[in-house]
């Protein structure tokens, strides 16, 4: 008669070396990086709306008339120092130092918000100049493909304030960390997002 | 902080530590890259640096570049096997992605096509 031997199971799976139990940050992070390639994926669509459409601009202004490329490189620094501010707050709030992370975190915010109103005002003068998206298929897929990403800034933005109030009521202990975690990941992919807003609306555009 | 928070915190029963490759250093080094990238992007498409037909292949280029740098410095994907997972699934987005704009373009440039070889007198 044999008997199974048990013990060896265990061990094998508390190894951590990729075959045991991942940490939930990792488990966590790992959903959260799937809801993000499926929000690509969105902007994917918006971006092959504009490849497609971009020429018909229907005798209507063209993106060399409108774009103003010194804006653009003002709201990318703007974006840029963000994700830097975003991601340094981040790491002081794993050091647990809270007053530092809600200085980053301000001036996340900030930068954020300057960058909106770069955009707001670019978009307010452009409908004000006749090319609104109602005049031609180019400015209707540019107002909804860069309009969609300035959305998902201002989400991003009611989400870092929600953020704030967490660690001020809560403090930061593991599962705000965990939500600090998606709200940076999520901040650092609008930033891949509009470098592809940046090279193929901008800077094709204007040329 | 409860019980369980304090005996577990974020992490699972069993496994002893989660490796934190984010540092200081590599944000730092991130944004630098990042802004040269953009640089290089803004300079490209404003002067006859790049011979003219390739200067979007070049955008493309830098893009795809800045992309990466993003990645890895700021979303912190690396090779070890807590990102096994994280890896398989944005090679399945960058596929999907690939499949929607190139088919979008690849099939409306077809039709364009097909359009421009109508006969004038169907023109109206």
């Amino acid at each position: 008669m044999s008997i199974i031997t048990i013990d060896r199971l265990p061990t094998d799976a508390l190894q951590g070396d990729g075959g045991g139990l991942a940490p939930t940050r990792t488990v966590v992070a790992y959903g959260f990086w799937i809801f993000i390639l499926s929000d690509i994926v969105l902007f994917a669509a918006l971006f092959a709306a504009y490849a497609v459409l971009s020429g018909n601009t229907a005798g209507g202004p063209t993106g060399r008339e409108l774009f103003n490329l010194r804006n653009v490189f003002v709201e990318t620094a703007c974006l840029l120092l963000s994700s830097y501010t975003c991601g340094v707050g981040m790491l002081c709030a794993e050091r647990r130092q809270a007053a530092v992370f809600l200085l980053f975190a301000a001036a996340t915010f900030i930068l954020g918000a300057a960058f909106l109103s770069i955009e707001l005002s670019e978009f307010v003068g452009m409908a004000e100049a006749g090319a609104g998206p109602t005049r031609s298929a180019f400015l209707s897929s540019f107002f909804t493909l860069v309009g969609m990403h300035g959305a998902h800034v201002t989400a991003g933005l009611l989400w870092l304030l929600y953020m704030v109030a967490q660690v001020l009521a809560k403090g930061l202990r593991a599962v705000v960390l965990r939500r600090l975690l998606c709200f940076s990941l999520f901040w650092h992919a609008l930033d891949i997002v509009w470098i592809g807003v940046m090279t193929l609306v901008y800077l094709m555009g204007a040329r | 902080m409860d019980g369980t928070e304090r005996l577990f915190g974020d992490r699972s029963p069993g496994v002893e530590h989660h490796e934190s490759t984010a540092n200081f250093l590599s944000y730092t080094v991130g944004l630098g890259l990042a802004v040269a990238a953009t640089i290089a992007s803004f300079v490209v498409s404003q002067t006859g640096l790049l011979w003219e037909p390739g200067v979007p292949v070049g955008l493309v280029v830098l893009a795809f570049a800045q992309i990466g740098v993003h990645l890895v410095f700021f979303l912190h994907l690396g090779s070890g096997p807590d990102h096994t997972n994280n890896i398989m699934a944005l090679a399945f987005g960058v596929w999907v992605v690939f499949l929607v704009i190139a088919g979008s373009c690849w099939i409306t440039a077809n039709l364009h096509a097909n359009m421009m070889d109508m006969p004038i007198n169907m023109v109206r």
